[in-house]
């Protein structure tokens, strides 16, 4: 119990007719990184909303902390962070103003000095004072993640955190996950990119038509499947590596 | 839930600051609010003016009142556009899943059109001075004035509230806003309705905007404001809280 940052059982979710989650049980160990893997449409983010109390189950249990997610929302929210789907920051204030937003809805001493070291630490300080319309997407997901940390929160969701990335983007969004858990902070993220959920995640489960179908560390996952085989194949680089050459930045994975 | 309450007016106050940020910097918004109506009053005043005959010496003094109903009635259109931006992107869902009120967002929005309206109305009254308003009324005219604004903007603004919440898309959210700018011109606000054909003046002696306008003017003017305060508070109270009910039903079911 107290070792588990979430825990899911017989989580239930219709939309009117669509039945989305159709019993999902999983748990989540404090400190680990936890990738939900499935197709577009699958319910990752329904699952999400419901953890992060936007949403309402229908039926199951979910506990985040240790509380309940439906009868005590507001002891779930003090310990937990959401980046969405969409980059949640505003676009008209600049990413200093941002963060010290955060941070002062957070109720912490200091807004300012929180918000200059969350600058510094994602490479931000630059361009603090732009307004965020101008920043690149990449820059705009740090500064999404950064506002995910105000107040160093124990569990953060990510949602599709690398969606809409380039490449290279992604690859810093990588970096800041792995920073994340190695402080201790618990991950849980959803994707649709199997590369992803390898590169990060301790723990992986696999949710299709509406509940999770695998779930294991990747060794696991790998020994359920049929053994590998030794094939001779000629190794063709892929697009992203051709490009991430080009560009000079393959050294920095 | 407790710190989400004792902490309620110091997160509506940071999300004020924020909308009054993103006002501040958006020009087309401090050019619709504020320098339109201006506008509108330089045009009637200097240019209209001359033909309008309201029986009174003062045309600015005659106008005032109803400019300050347009200024509003077209600010509020930009709280349903924020509101919309806000409820299409991810902020909201950001603000809903940390430990604040439910509601602190949305009432920052419905603060900062209160507070954004009371600056252009004052903006405006500088200048109607500057055009020769002149006033007699005394201190406690002046509030039964502002009260009279303040209930008729924030009764608008839950109805842009319902607009900003409902809209599927950015024109949607503003486009309910138009017969509002409109009302004041089909009122007593720019001629008396003596003028108007029957089926006209009917409607407009019987609007909402005809008895705001009338009450504000008797009270600018010292004069006794009669039976016109009663039925513009009545008309204001009814929309606002009509209204209300129906953006917090909305606001409820549509962000959890």
């Amino acid at each position: 119990m107290q070792n588990q940052a979430i825990q899911v059982k017989g989580l239930q979710k219709s939309y009117k007719d669509l039945h989305v989650l159709k019993g999902v049980d999983f748990v989540v160990g404090r400190g680990s990184i936890f990738a939900l893997l499935g197709t577009n449409g699958a319910g990752k983010t329904t699952i999400v909303k419901i953890l992060t109390t936007l949403l309402k189950q229908d039926g199951g249990n979910a506990a985040v902390n240790g509380f309940d997610v439906a009868s005590r929302p507001d002891s779930v929210r003090q310990s937990i962070s959401l980046t969405g789907q969409f980059a949640a920051v505003d676009e008209i204030l600049t990413g200093r103003e941002n963060l010290i937003m955060i941070a002062r809805l957070r109720h912490l001493t200091h807004p300012r000095q929180v918000a200059d070291n969350l600058l510094s630490r994602f490479g931000l300080t630059d361009a603090a004072d732009r307004r965020v319309s101008t920043y690149s997407g990449g820059m705009r997901r740090r500064l999404d993640i950064a506002m995910s940390l105000v107040g160093t929160p124990q569990l953060i969701f990510l949602d599709e955190p690398t969606s809409g990335l380039d490449p290279e983007a992604r690859l810093e969004v990588w970096k800041t996950v792995k920073e994340l858990a190695q402080n201790g902070t618990t991950v849980f993220l959803t994707t649709q990119y199997l590369d992803e959920a390898e590169q990060l995640a301790d723990r992986i489960a696999i949710l299709h038509e509406g509940t999770i179908i695998a779930n294991g560390t990747l060794a696991e996952l790998k020994k359920m499947f049929p053994p590998a085989r030794v094939e001779y194949v000629e190794k063709q680089p892929t697009l992203e590596e051709i490009f991430l050459a080009i560009i000079g930045k393959k050294e920095t994975k | 839930m407790d710190t989400a309450r004792t902490h309620f007016i110091s997160d509506v106050g940071v999300m004020l600051g924020r909308s009054m940020r993103h006002i501040l910097r958006s020009m087309d918004t401090i050019i619709t609010v504020t320098i339109m109506p201006i506008a509108f009053m330089l045009l009637f005043v200097y240019v209209f003016g001359g033909a309008i005959q309201t029986g009174t010496d003062n045309y600015v003094n005659y106008l005032l009142p109803g400019i300050l109903l347009i200024a509003i009635a077209s600010g509020i259109a930009y709280t349903a556009y924020r509101l919309f931006i806000d409820m299409q992107r991810g902020i909201f869902e950001r603000f809903h899943s940390m430990p604040i009120a439910h509601s602190a967002p949305l009432w920052g929005h419905v603060l900062t059109s209160l507070v954004s309206n009371a600056i252009s109305a004052v903006v405006i009254i500088l200048v109607a001075l500057l055009m020769g308003f002149r006033s007699s009324a005394g201190v406690l005219s002046w509030l039964a004035v502002a009260g009279i604004l303040a209930l008729f903007t924030l009764a608008l603004t839950w109805i842009a509230v319902i607009a900003g919440l409902s809209a599927k898309t950015v024109d949607g959210a503003g486009a309910f806003s138009y017969p509002l700018i409109f009302l004041p011109f089909i009122s007593s606000a720019f001629v008396p309705t003596e003028s108007m054909p029957p089926v006209v003046r009917a409607f407009a002696e019987n609007q909402p905007v005809t008895s705001i306008v009338e009450a504000i003017r008797s009270l600018l003017a010292g004069q006794p404001v009669g039976n016109d305060i009663w039925v513009a508070l009545a008309w204001c109270l009814g929309i606002l809280i009509v209204a209300y009910l129906f953006a917090m039903r909305i606001y409820n079911r549509k962000a959890a």
